[in-house]
Protein backbone atom coordinates (compact mmCIF):
# COMPACT_ATOMS: atom_id res chain seq x y z
CA UNK A 1 0.00 0.00 0.00
CA UNK A 2 0.99 3.25 -0.46
CA UNK A 3 1.96 5.60 2.86
CA UNK A 4 -0.34 8.49 3.39
CA UNK A 5 1.52 10.85 5.42
CA UNK A 6 -1.73 12.38 6.68
CA UNK A 7 -2.39 8.62 8.04
CA UNK A 8 1.04 8.08 9.54
CA UNK A 9 0.58 11.22 11.06
CA UNK A 10 -2.59 10.28 12.66
CA UNK A 11 -2.10 7.29 14.08
CA UNK A 12 1.40 8.11 15.44
CA UNK A 13 -0.05 11.31 17.18
CA UNK A 14 -3.06 9.71 18.71
CA UNK A 15 -0.88 6.88 19.89
CA UNK A 16 1.63 9.15 21.83
CA UNK A 17 -1.26 10.83 23.22
CA UNK A 18 -3.46 8.05 24.49
CA UNK A 19 0.00 6.27 25.84
CA UNK A 20 0.87 9.64 27.75
CA UNK A 21 -2.66 9.69 28.99
CA UNK A 22 -2.87 6.18 30.28
CA UNK A 23 0.52 6.76 31.82
CA UNK A 24 -1.25 9.74 34.08
CA UNK A 25 -4.02 7.59 34.90
CA UNK A 26 -1.96 4.58 35.97
CA UNK A 27 0.36 6.71 37.77
CA UNK A 28 -2.68 8.46 39.55
CA UNK A 29 -4.43 4.65 40.39
CA UNK A 30 -1.21 3.62 41.86
CA UNK A 31 -1.43 6.60 44.43
CA UNK A 32 -4.75 5.83 45.23
CA UNK A 33 -3.45 2.89 47.24
CA UNK A 34 -0.35 4.70 48.18
CA UNK A 35 1.52 2.69 46.12
CA UNK A 36 3.38 5.92 44.16
CA UNK A 37 3.18 9.46 46.28
CA UNK A 38 -0.17 11.85 45.05
CA UNK A 39 1.20 14.44 42.80
CA UNK A 40 0.04 18.03 42.00
CA UNK A 41 -3.09 18.13 40.44
CA UNK A 42 -1.07 20.45 38.10
CA UNK A 43 1.28 17.53 37.04
CA UNK A 44 -2.13 16.17 35.83
CA UNK A 45 -4.03 18.93 34.33
CA UNK A 46 -0.97 19.85 32.22
CA UNK A 47 -0.18 16.07 30.97
CA UNK A 48 -3.77 15.85 30.31
CA UNK A 49 -3.35 19.18 28.41
CA UNK A 50 -0.40 17.55 26.25
CA UNK A 51 -1.99 14.34 25.51
CA UNK A 52 -4.98 16.11 24.10
CA UNK A 53 -2.93 18.23 21.93
CA UNK A 54 -1.29 15.14 20.66
CA UNK A 55 -4.61 13.82 19.69
CA UNK A 56 -5.95 16.76 18.57
CA UNK A 57 -2.86 16.97 16.17
CA UNK A 58 -3.89 13.37 15.25
CA UNK A 59 -7.42 14.27 14.67
CA UNK A 60 -6.42 17.44 12.29
CA UNK A 61 -4.13 15.42 10.17
CA UNK A 62 -6.22 12.76 9.59
CA UNK A 63 -8.41 15.68 7.59
CA UNK A 64 -5.36 16.13 5.35
CA UNK A 65 -6.46 12.20 4.26
CA UNK A 66 -9.99 13.28 3.02
CA UNK A 67 -11.33 14.10 -0.44
CA UNK A 68 -14.13 16.31 1.07
CA UNK A 69 -13.13 16.91 4.75
CA UNK A 70 -16.29 19.31 4.98
CA UNK A 71 -18.60 16.25 4.92
CA UNK A 72 -16.50 14.20 7.60
CA UNK A 73 -18.97 14.57 9.85
CA UNK A 74 -20.77 11.90 7.87
CA UNK A 75 -18.32 9.22 8.76
CA UNK A 76 -20.50 8.59 12.06
CA UNK A 77 -23.07 7.13 10.48
CA UNK A 78 -22.05 3.78 9.76
CA UNK A 79 -20.52 2.90 13.27
CA UNK A 80 -22.33 -0.73 13.01
CA UNK A 81 -20.49 -2.49 10.38
CA UNK A 82 -17.39 0.40 9.63
CA UNK A 83 -14.10 0.06 11.76
CA UNK A 84 -13.18 3.25 10.39
CA UNK A 85 -17.14 5.04 11.01
CA UNK A 86 -16.78 3.86 15.23
CA UNK A 87 -13.01 5.37 15.62
CA UNK A 88 -14.08 8.52 14.45
CA UNK A 89 -16.52 8.50 17.15
CA UNK A 90 -14.31 6.83 20.16
CA UNK A 91 -11.87 9.64 19.35
CA UNK A 92 -13.63 12.84 20.13
CA UNK A 93 -14.57 10.92 22.98
CA UNK A 94 -11.13 9.93 23.91
CA UNK A 95 -10.22 13.84 23.54
CA UNK A 96 -13.31 14.78 25.66
CA UNK A 97 -12.70 12.36 28.58
CA UNK A 98 -9.36 13.53 28.89
CA UNK A 99 -10.08 17.23 28.48
CA UNK A 100 -12.62 16.27 31.23
CA UNK A 101 -9.96 14.52 33.15
CA UNK A 102 -7.96 17.49 33.17
CA UNK A 103 -10.43 20.24 33.85
CA UNK A 104 -11.43 18.34 37.16
CA UNK A 105 -7.77 18.14 37.95
CA UNK A 106 -7.12 21.66 37.41
CA UNK A 107 -9.86 22.81 39.13
CA UNK A 108 -9.80 19.97 41.93
CA UNK A 109 -13.26 18.77 41.74
CA UNK A 110 -14.53 15.79 43.56
CA UNK A 111 -17.78 13.95 43.73
CA UNK A 112 -18.45 16.50 46.38
CA UNK A 113 -20.19 18.68 43.32
CA UNK A 114 -22.73 15.72 42.86
CA UNK A 115 -23.29 15.26 46.59
CA UNK A 116 -21.95 12.63 47.15
CA UNK A 117 -19.03 11.78 49.90
CA UNK A 118 -16.61 8.83 49.36
CA UNK A 119 -13.96 9.85 51.43
CA UNK A 120 -11.40 8.80 48.00
CA UNK A 121 -8.82 11.49 47.16
CA UNK A 122 -9.85 12.37 43.44
CA UNK A 123 -12.91 9.96 43.66
CA UNK A 124 -14.58 12.33 40.16
CA UNK A 125 -10.94 12.09 38.38
CA UNK A 126 -11.01 8.69 39.19
CA UNK A 127 -13.74 7.87 37.47
CA UNK A 128 -13.51 10.42 34.40
CA UNK A 129 -10.29 8.78 33.86
CA UNK A 130 -11.48 4.83 33.93
CA UNK A 131 -14.05 6.13 31.58
CA UNK A 132 -11.30 7.40 29.75
CA UNK A 133 -9.04 4.67 29.58
CA UNK A 134 -11.59 2.57 28.35
CA UNK A 135 -12.30 4.82 25.51
CA UNK A 136 -8.33 5.32 25.26
CA UNK A 137 -8.51 1.09 24.80
CA UNK A 138 -10.93 1.37 22.25
CA UNK A 139 -9.71 3.62 20.08
CA UNK A 140 -6.47 1.34 19.80
CA UNK A 141 -9.02 -1.64 19.28
CA UNK A 142 -10.88 0.94 16.81
CA UNK A 143 -7.01 1.70 14.63
CA UNK A 144 -5.78 -1.53 14.65
CA UNK A 145 -9.24 -3.29 13.57
CA UNK A 146 -9.37 -0.81 10.54
CA UNK A 147 -6.17 -2.25 9.22
CA UNK A 148 -6.72 -5.86 10.88
CA UNK A 149 -10.37 -6.39 9.08
CA UNK A 150 -9.63 -6.81 5.82
CA UNK A 151 -8.77 -10.12 5.31
CA UNK A 152 -7.37 -10.09 1.75
CA UNK A 153 -4.31 -7.87 3.25
CA UNK A 154 -2.68 -10.67 4.44
CA UNK A 155 -0.16 -8.92 6.32
CA UNK A 156 -2.76 -6.48 8.59
CA UNK A 157 -5.23 -9.28 9.12
CA UNK A 158 -4.54 -10.75 12.28
CA UNK A 159 -4.96 -10.25 16.31
CA UNK A 160 -0.44 -8.38 16.12
CA UNK A 161 -2.13 -5.35 14.31
CA UNK A 162 -4.08 -4.57 16.98
CA UNK A 163 -1.82 -5.61 19.63
CA UNK A 164 1.37 -3.94 18.20
CA UNK A 165 -1.04 -0.42 17.87
CA UNK A 166 -1.59 -1.11 21.72
CA UNK A 167 1.71 -1.26 23.16
CA UNK A 168 3.93 0.96 20.40
CA UNK A 169 1.29 3.99 21.11
CA UNK A 170 1.45 3.36 24.83
CA UNK A 171 5.39 2.94 24.89
CA UNK A 172 5.77 5.86 23.13
CA UNK A 173 3.67 7.60 25.24
CA UNK A 174 5.25 5.72 28.52
CA UNK A 175 8.55 7.09 27.01
CA UNK A 176 7.02 10.84 27.05
CA UNK A 177 5.75 10.78 30.37
CA UNK A 178 9.15 9.98 31.64
CA UNK A 179 10.66 12.83 30.17
CA UNK A 180 7.44 15.44 31.27
CA UNK A 181 7.52 14.06 34.94
CA UNK A 182 10.61 15.43 35.23
CA UNK A 183 9.19 18.78 35.79
CA UNK A 184 6.01 18.16 37.31
CA UNK A 185 6.73 14.41 39.75
CA UNK A 186 9.98 13.33 40.34
CA UNK A 187 8.57 10.83 42.00
CA UNK A 188 7.45 9.31 39.04
CA UNK A 189 10.28 9.77 36.61
CA UNK A 190 11.74 6.17 37.68
CA UNK A 191 8.28 4.60 37.94
CA UNK A 192 6.91 5.62 34.11
CA UNK A 193 11.04 4.97 33.21
CA UNK A 194 10.53 1.42 33.87
CA UNK A 195 7.39 0.96 32.78
CA UNK A 196 8.26 2.85 29.13
CA UNK A 197 11.32 0.24 28.94
CA UNK A 198 9.25 -2.46 29.74
CA UNK A 199 6.28 -1.78 27.37
CA UNK A 200 8.92 -1.15 24.82
CA UNK A 201 10.61 -4.16 24.91
CA UNK A 202 6.74 -6.72 24.78
CA UNK A 203 6.48 -4.38 21.69
CA UNK A 204 9.68 -5.30 20.57
CA UNK A 205 8.21 -9.04 20.78
CA UNK A 206 5.07 -8.51 19.09
CA UNK A 207 6.35 -6.40 16.07
CA UNK A 208 9.17 -8.89 16.00
CA UNK A 209 6.43 -11.07 15.47
CA UNK A 210 4.34 -9.46 12.78
CA UNK A 211 7.50 -9.19 11.11
CA UNK A 212 8.32 -12.82 11.03
CA UNK A 213 4.76 -13.48 10.47
CA UNK A 214 5.06 -11.49 7.23
CA UNK A 215 7.93 -12.66 5.93
CA UNK A 216 6.25 -16.32 5.60
CA UNK A 217 3.09 -15.34 4.40
CA UNK A 218 1.34 -17.09 1.92
CA UNK A 219 -0.37 -15.37 -0.33
CA UNK A 220 -3.85 -16.84 -0.90
CA UNK A 221 -4.47 -14.76 -4.63
CA UNK A 222 -2.56 -15.41 -7.77
CA UNK A 223 -2.65 -14.21 -11.20
CA UNK A 224 -4.10 -17.84 -11.62
CA UNK A 225 -7.32 -16.71 -9.23
CA UNK A 226 -7.08 -13.13 -9.96
CA UNK A 227 -8.08 -13.79 -14.44
CA UNK A 228 -8.99 -17.63 -13.32
CA UNK A 229 -6.65 -19.38 -15.85
CA UNK A 230 -5.13 -22.24 -14.26
CA UNK A 231 -1.54 -22.09 -15.59
CA UNK A 232 1.50 -21.95 -13.78
CA UNK A 233 3.28 -19.58 -16.19
CA UNK A 234 1.01 -16.29 -16.96
CA UNK A 235 1.98 -13.03 -18.03
CA UNK A 236 0.50 -9.71 -17.42
CA UNK A 237 1.33 -7.63 -21.30
CA UNK A 238 -0.57 -4.62 -20.81
CA UNK A 239 -3.00 -3.47 -17.32
CA UNK A 240 -5.34 -1.42 -20.16
CA UNK A 241 -3.41 2.42 -19.18
CA UNK A 242 -0.44 3.60 -20.67
CA UNK A 243 -0.29 6.20 -17.67
CA UNK A 244 -0.76 6.33 -14.21
CA UNK A 245 -4.37 5.63 -12.65
CA UNK A 246 -5.13 5.78 -9.14
CA UNK A 247 -4.85 1.60 -8.80
CA UNK A 248 -1.22 2.34 -9.85
CA UNK A 249 -0.71 5.23 -7.09
CA UNK A 250 -2.51 4.20 -3.85
CA UNK A 251 -1.56 0.45 -3.75
CA UNK A 252 2.10 0.40 -4.04
CA UNK A 253 4.69 2.15 -1.95
CA UNK A 254 6.88 2.96 -5.26
CA UNK A 255 10.06 3.28 -3.58
CA UNK A 256 13.61 0.92 -4.31
CA UNK A 257 13.85 -2.87 -2.59
CA UNK A 258 16.98 -1.09 -0.51
CA UNK A 259 14.62 2.06 0.85
CA UNK A 260 12.28 -0.59 1.92
CA UNK A 261 14.05 -2.71 3.53
CA UNK A 262 16.08 -0.42 5.07
CA UNK A 263 13.09 1.49 6.31
CA UNK A 264 12.76 -2.16 8.05
CA UNK A 265 16.25 -1.72 9.83
CA UNK A 266 15.87 1.65 10.42
CA UNK A 267 12.73 1.42 12.15
CA UNK A 268 13.81 -1.63 14.78
CA UNK A 269 17.00 0.23 15.86
CA UNK A 270 14.96 3.83 16.44
CA UNK A 271 12.08 2.44 18.36
CA UNK A 272 13.58 -0.59 20.76
CA UNK A 273 17.29 -0.78 21.72
CA UNK A 274 18.27 3.30 21.21
CA UNK A 275 15.11 4.79 23.15
CA UNK A 276 15.29 2.08 25.64
CA UNK A 277 19.14 2.82 26.29
CA UNK A 278 18.62 6.70 26.15
CA UNK A 279 15.91 6.34 28.67
CA UNK A 280 18.51 3.74 31.02
CA UNK A 281 20.96 6.35 30.57
CA UNK A 282 18.35 9.33 31.33
CA UNK A 283 17.17 7.85 34.38
CA UNK A 284 20.71 6.62 35.64
CA UNK A 285 22.43 10.14 35.25
CA UNK A 286 19.21 12.20 35.88
CA UNK A 287 19.87 14.02 32.44
CA UNK A 288 16.43 15.45 31.26
CA UNK A 289 18.12 15.77 27.24
CA UNK A 290 18.65 12.25 27.32
CA UNK A 291 14.96 11.35 28.49
CA UNK A 292 13.67 13.75 25.95
CA UNK A 293 15.70 12.66 23.26
CA UNK A 294 14.43 9.26 23.72
CA UNK A 295 11.22 10.25 23.17
CA UNK A 296 11.82 12.25 19.73
CA UNK A 297 13.89 9.39 18.74
CA UNK A 298 11.06 6.76 19.29
CA UNK A 299 8.75 9.08 17.72
CA UNK A 300 10.67 9.67 14.77
CA UNK A 301 11.11 5.77 14.85
CA UNK A 302 7.79 5.06 14.60
CA UNK A 303 6.59 7.52 11.96
CA UNK A 304 8.84 5.02 9.87
CA UNK A 305 7.61 1.80 11.97
CA UNK A 306 4.07 2.95 10.40
CA UNK A 307 5.83 4.10 7.21
CA UNK A 308 6.94 0.33 6.59
CA UNK A 309 3.36 -1.31 8.29
CA UNK A 310 1.73 0.47 4.97
CA UNK A 311 4.38 -0.23 2.56
CA UNK A 312 4.50 -3.97 3.27
CA UNK A 313 1.18 -4.77 3.28
CA UNK A 314 0.61 -6.23 -0.57
CA UNK A 315 -2.56 -5.97 -1.90
CA UNK A 316 -4.02 -8.54 -4.37
CA UNK A 317 -5.39 -5.99 -6.83
CA UNK A 318 -1.45 -5.41 -7.15
CA UNK A 319 -1.97 -8.52 -9.04
CA UNK A 320 -3.70 -6.92 -12.11
CA UNK A 321 -1.24 -4.27 -12.19
CA UNK A 322 2.44 -5.63 -13.23
CA UNK A 323 3.09 -4.49 -16.63
CA UNK A 324 2.07 -0.85 -17.98
CA UNK A 325 2.15 -2.64 -21.56
CA UNK B 1 -34.53 -10.42 -5.35
CA UNK B 2 -32.92 -10.32 -8.66
CA UNK B 3 -29.11 -9.68 -9.12
CA UNK B 4 -28.01 -7.70 -12.08
CA UNK B 5 -24.45 -8.66 -13.45
CA UNK B 6 -22.44 -9.06 -16.96
CA UNK B 7 -21.21 -12.05 -18.00
CA UNK B 8 -17.81 -11.82 -20.24
CA UNK B 9 -16.95 -14.46 -22.49
CA UNK B 10 -12.97 -14.32 -22.14
CA UNK B 11 -13.08 -16.63 -25.65
CA UNK B 12 -14.49 -14.07 -27.77
CA UNK B 13 -13.02 -10.85 -26.45
CA UNK B 14 -10.24 -9.47 -28.66
CA UNK B 15 -9.28 -6.44 -26.45
CA UNK B 16 -10.60 -3.84 -28.67
CA UNK B 17 -11.06 -1.38 -25.70
CA UNK B 18 -14.45 -0.73 -27.42
CA UNK B 19 -16.36 -0.98 -23.97
CA UNK B 20 -13.67 0.87 -22.22
CA UNK B 21 -14.38 3.88 -24.64
CA UNK B 22 -17.94 3.50 -24.64
CA UNK B 23 -18.40 3.28 -21.04
CA UNK B 24 -16.37 6.54 -20.72
CA UNK B 25 -18.07 8.42 -23.30
CA UNK B 26 -21.50 7.47 -21.64
CA UNK B 27 -20.96 7.79 -17.63
CA UNK B 28 -18.64 11.14 -18.28
CA UNK B 29 -21.98 12.55 -19.92
CA UNK B 30 -24.12 11.61 -17.24
CA UNK B 31 -25.98 13.60 -14.63
CA UNK B 32 -23.61 12.01 -11.74
CA UNK B 33 -20.68 14.63 -13.56
CA UNK B 34 -17.53 14.41 -15.53
CA UNK B 35 -14.98 11.48 -15.36
CA UNK B 36 -11.59 13.30 -15.01
CA UNK B 37 -9.37 12.99 -17.72
CA UNK B 38 -5.83 14.89 -17.06
CA UNK B 39 -3.55 15.15 -19.49
CA UNK B 40 -4.80 12.81 -22.40
CA UNK B 41 -2.49 13.45 -24.96
CA UNK B 42 0.30 14.00 -22.49
CA UNK B 43 3.41 12.68 -21.41
CA UNK B 44 1.78 10.94 -18.26
CA UNK B 45 -2.06 10.61 -19.21
CA UNK B 46 -4.28 9.85 -16.40
CA UNK B 47 -8.19 9.69 -15.63
CA UNK B 48 -10.67 7.67 -14.11
CA UNK B 49 -12.28 4.78 -15.65
CA UNK B 50 -14.61 2.28 -14.82
CA UNK B 51 -13.63 -0.80 -16.83
CA UNK B 52 -10.28 -1.53 -18.02
CA UNK B 53 -9.52 -4.03 -20.53
CA UNK B 54 -5.66 -5.98 -19.76
CA UNK B 55 -3.57 -8.13 -21.76
CA UNK B 56 -2.00 -11.34 -20.29
CA UNK B 57 -0.11 -14.49 -22.05
CA UNK B 58 -0.41 -17.90 -20.74
CA UNK B 59 2.23 -20.15 -21.45
CA UNK B 60 5.82 -19.81 -22.64
CA UNK B 61 6.93 -18.72 -26.23
CA UNK B 62 5.97 -20.65 -28.91
CA UNK B 63 3.20 -22.67 -27.14
CA UNK B 64 1.45 -18.85 -26.11
CA UNK B 65 -2.10 -18.23 -25.58
CA UNK B 66 -3.74 -14.66 -24.94
CA UNK B 67 -6.42 -13.46 -22.96
CA UNK B 68 -7.92 -10.02 -23.19
CA UNK B 69 -9.46 -9.24 -20.10
CA UNK B 70 -12.04 -6.98 -19.54
CA UNK B 71 -12.24 -5.79 -15.53
CA UNK B 72 -14.79 -3.97 -13.43
CA UNK B 73 -16.67 -4.07 -10.45
CA UNK B 74 -17.85 -7.11 -10.15
CA UNK B 75 -21.43 -5.97 -8.11
CA UNK B 76 -20.28 -8.36 -5.38
CA UNK B 77 -23.44 -10.40 -3.67
CA UNK B 78 -21.14 -10.30 -0.85
CA UNK B 79 -19.17 -6.96 -1.23
CA UNK B 80 -16.41 -6.71 1.36
CA UNK B 81 -16.42 -3.30 0.25
CA UNK B 82 -19.56 -1.83 1.30
CA UNK B 83 -20.00 -2.49 5.24
CA UNK B 84 -16.57 -0.56 5.59
CA UNK B 85 -17.53 2.62 4.28
CA UNK B 86 -17.88 4.63 7.17
CA UNK B 87 -20.55 6.96 5.80
CA UNK B 88 -22.91 4.53 4.08
CA UNK B 89 -21.99 6.12 0.47
CA UNK B 90 -21.62 2.66 -0.78
CA UNK B 91 -23.64 0.50 -0.43
CA UNK B 92 -26.30 -2.15 -2.74
CA UNK B 93 -29.34 -1.73 -3.58
CA UNK B 94 -31.65 -4.48 -2.51
CA UNK B 95 -34.03 -4.62 -5.70
CA UNK B 96 -31.19 -5.69 -8.32
CA UNK B 97 -27.99 -6.04 -6.19
CA UNK B 98 -26.01 -2.97 -8.12
CA UNK B 99 -23.09 -1.79 -6.38
CA UNK B 100 -23.05 2.15 -6.08
CA UNK B 101 -21.66 5.18 -4.34
CA UNK B 102 -23.45 8.02 -3.07
CA UNK B 103 -21.15 10.69 -4.83
CA UNK B 104 -23.25 13.28 -2.33
CA UNK B 105 -21.85 11.63 0.70
CA UNK B 106 -19.03 9.95 0.25
CA UNK B 107 -16.30 11.85 1.94
CA UNK B 108 -12.90 10.29 -0.07
CA UNK B 109 -11.05 8.54 2.66
CA UNK B 110 -10.41 5.32 0.01
CA UNK B 111 -11.53 2.65 2.61
CA UNK B 112 -13.35 1.04 0.41
CA UNK B 113 -11.01 0.93 -2.08
CA UNK B 114 -8.70 -0.60 0.03
CA UNK B 115 -11.40 -3.05 1.19
CA UNK B 116 -12.20 -4.19 -2.63
CA UNK B 117 -9.97 -7.34 -3.66
CA UNK B 118 -10.19 -6.83 -7.45
CA UNK B 119 -8.98 -3.06 -7.47
CA UNK B 120 -11.91 -1.62 -9.82
CA UNK B 121 -12.98 1.68 -7.51
CA UNK B 122 -11.15 4.45 -8.80
CA UNK B 123 -10.95 7.77 -6.88
CA UNK B 124 -11.70 10.44 -9.45
CA UNK B 125 -8.96 13.09 -8.83
CA UNK B 126 -11.32 16.05 -9.51
CA UNK B 127 -14.28 15.38 -7.53
CA UNK B 128 -11.73 13.76 -5.09
CA UNK B 129 -15.28 10.74 -4.81
CA UNK B 130 -15.03 7.09 -5.14
CA UNK B 131 -16.13 6.13 -8.79
CA UNK B 132 -16.75 2.72 -10.24
CA UNK B 133 -19.05 0.83 -12.06
CA UNK B 134 -22.76 1.28 -12.24
CA UNK B 135 -24.10 -0.91 -14.67
CA UNK B 136 -25.05 2.25 -16.34
CA UNK B 137 -28.17 2.77 -13.45
CA UNK B 138 -29.36 5.16 -15.33
CA UNK B 139 -29.49 3.69 -18.49
CA UNK B 140 -31.34 0.25 -17.91
CA UNK B 141 -34.14 1.58 -16.25
CA UNK B 142 -34.92 4.51 -18.93
CA UNK B 143 -38.38 4.21 -20.46
CA UNK B 144 -37.52 6.62 -23.15
CA UNK B 145 -34.80 4.27 -24.41
CA UNK B 146 -35.89 1.23 -27.01
CA UNK B 147 -35.91 -1.63 -24.79
CA UNK B 148 -33.37 -3.22 -26.49
CA UNK B 149 -30.83 -0.35 -25.96
CA UNK B 150 -31.88 -0.78 -21.76
CA UNK B 151 -28.42 -2.14 -21.63
CA UNK B 152 -24.87 -0.98 -20.03
CA UNK B 153 -23.01 0.97 -22.78
CA UNK B 154 -20.20 -1.57 -22.82
CA UNK B 155 -22.60 -4.50 -23.58
CA UNK B 156 -24.22 -2.34 -26.06
CA UNK B 157 -20.39 -1.45 -27.71
CA UNK B 158 -18.99 -4.97 -28.09
CA UNK B 159 -18.79 -5.44 -31.82
CA UNK B 160 -17.89 -9.52 -30.83
CA UNK B 161 -21.05 -9.96 -28.13
CA UNK B 162 -18.82 -10.68 -25.47
CA UNK B 163 -20.55 -9.14 -23.17
CA UNK B 164 -24.30 -10.56 -21.54
CA UNK B 165 -25.95 -8.70 -19.44
CA UNK B 166 -28.83 -10.03 -17.15
CA UNK B 167 -30.37 -10.93 -13.80
CA UNK B 168 -27.90 -13.82 -12.82
CA UNK B 169 -30.64 -15.10 -9.87
CA UNK B 170 -33.40 -16.03 -12.35
CA UNK B 171 -32.12 -19.29 -13.31
CA UNK B 172 -33.41 -18.97 -16.92
CA UNK B 173 -31.93 -15.89 -18.22
CA UNK B 174 -29.19 -15.88 -21.14
CA UNK B 175 -26.64 -15.22 -18.55
CA UNK B 176 -27.57 -17.99 -16.10
CA UNK B 177 -27.65 -20.42 -18.65
CA UNK B 178 -24.18 -19.07 -20.11
CA UNK B 179 -22.82 -19.16 -16.65
CA UNK B 180 -23.80 -22.85 -16.25
CA UNK B 181 -23.62 -24.57 -19.51
CA UNK B 182 -20.11 -22.82 -20.83
CA UNK B 183 -18.29 -23.24 -17.32
CA UNK B 184 -18.88 -19.22 -16.15
CA UNK B 185 -16.24 -18.62 -12.79
CA UNK B 186 -15.79 -15.89 -10.78
CA UNK B 187 -12.72 -14.56 -9.85
CA UNK B 188 -10.75 -14.38 -6.66
CA UNK B 189 -13.22 -17.10 -5.31
CA UNK B 190 -11.05 -17.36 -2.31
CA UNK B 191 -12.20 -14.00 -0.26
CA UNK B 192 -15.95 -15.10 -0.51
CA UNK B 193 -16.79 -12.15 -2.31
CA UNK B 194 -19.53 -13.99 -4.69
CA UNK B 195 -18.90 -11.73 -7.37
CA UNK B 196 -22.38 -11.50 -9.34
CA UNK B 197 -20.10 -10.91 -12.59
CA UNK B 198 -19.22 -13.89 -14.14
CA UNK B 199 -16.29 -15.07 -17.03
CA UNK B 200 -16.70 -17.30 -19.49
CA UNK B 201 -13.03 -19.56 -19.83
CA UNK B 202 -11.20 -19.50 -23.19
CA UNK B 203 -12.18 -22.78 -25.31
CA UNK B 204 -10.32 -24.93 -27.82
CA UNK B 205 -12.18 -26.42 -30.61
CA UNK B 206 -10.52 -30.00 -31.28
CA UNK B 207 -11.15 -33.00 -32.86
CA UNK B 208 -9.54 -36.11 -31.53
CA UNK B 209 -7.88 -38.26 -34.05
CA UNK B 210 -6.42 -41.89 -32.92
CA UNK B 211 -3.59 -42.94 -34.34
CA UNK B 212 -4.92 -45.75 -36.72
CA UNK B 213 -6.93 -43.07 -38.11
CA UNK B 214 -3.81 -41.91 -39.62
CA UNK B 215 -3.25 -44.38 -42.00
CA UNK B 216 -5.90 -45.37 -44.67
CA UNK B 217 -7.06 -49.21 -44.45
CA UNK B 218 -7.71 -49.50 -47.74
CA UNK B 219 -4.20 -49.20 -49.02
CA UNK B 220 -2.86 -53.14 -49.64
CA UNK B 221 0.20 -51.57 -50.79
CA UNK B 222 0.92 -49.48 -47.79
CA UNK B 223 1.66 -46.74 -50.01
CA UNK B 224 0.64 -43.07 -48.45
CA UNK B 225 0.46 -40.12 -50.79
CA UNK B 226 -1.05 -39.21 -53.82
CA UNK B 227 -2.74 -42.05 -55.93
CA UNK B 228 -1.75 -42.21 -59.30
CA UNK B 229 -4.06 -40.25 -61.43
CA UNK B 230 -6.25 -43.37 -63.32
CA UNK B 231 -7.03 -42.77 -66.88
CA UNK B 232 -9.37 -40.87 -68.60
CA UNK B 233 -11.51 -43.51 -70.35
CA UNK B 234 -11.21 -45.82 -66.89
CA UNK B 235 -14.18 -46.20 -65.02
CA UNK B 236 -14.56 -43.32 -62.01
CA UNK B 237 -16.27 -44.48 -58.77
CA UNK B 238 -19.78 -42.78 -59.54
CA UNK B 239 -19.42 -43.24 -63.60
CA UNK B 240 -19.77 -39.97 -64.00
CA UNK B 241 -17.56 -37.69 -63.20
CA UNK B 242 -13.96 -38.55 -64.81
CA UNK B 243 -10.61 -36.24 -64.49
S1 LIG C 1 -15.86 -5.85 -7.24
FE1 LIG C 1 -14.97 -4.63 -5.61
S2 LIG C 1 -16.10 -2.69 -5.70
FE2 LIG C 1 -17.31 -4.18 -6.84
S3 LIG C 1 -18.76 -5.02 -5.31
FE3 LIG C 1 -16.98 -6.40 -5.38
S4 LIG C 1 -15.66 -5.66 -3.72
FE4 LIG C 1 -17.12 -4.00 -4.17
S1 LIG D 1 -14.22 6.68 -0.23
FE1 LIG D 1 -16.40 7.25 -0.09
S2 LIG D 1 -17.49 5.39 -0.66
FE2 LIG D 1 -15.39 4.79 -0.16
S3 LIG D 1 -15.42 4.21 2.02
FE3 LIG D 1 -14.85 6.39 1.92
S4 LIG D 1 -16.79 7.49 2.11
FE4 LIG D 1 -17.32 5.36 1.58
Amino acid sequence: MHPAFSVILLTTLIGAGQGLFLALYTGESYSVVELLPPQSSQFYALGSAIAVVFLIGGLAASFFHLGHPERAWRSAAMWRTSWLSREVIVLPLVIGLIALYGLAHYLRLDLKIFGVETNVRGDLTLLIGAAGSLATFGLFICTGMIYACIKFLQEWHSPLTVINYILLGTACGFTLATAFAVYGAPDLVNFYGAWAIIITLAALVTRAASLIRNARIRHKSSLRTAIGVRHSKITQKSQGLMGGSFNTREFFHGTPLWFFRSVKWIFLVLVFPVPVALLLAGLLGHSLTLLYTAFVVQYAGLLAERWFFFAQANHPQNLYYQTVG
Amino acid sequence: MSQLALVIDLNVCVGCHACVTSCKEWNTSGTAGYMSDDRPYGEDPTGTFFNRVQTFEIGEYPNTDTVHFPKSCLHCEDPPCVPVCPTGASYKRPEDGIVLVDYDKCIGCKYCSWACPYGVRELDEHQKVMKKCTLCVDRIYDQSLPEAERKPACVMACPTSARLFGDVHDPESEVSIAIRESGGFALMPEWGTHPANHYLPRRKTQITIHKDELVRADNPLKKEGKLPKPDINEPSLDDVTSW
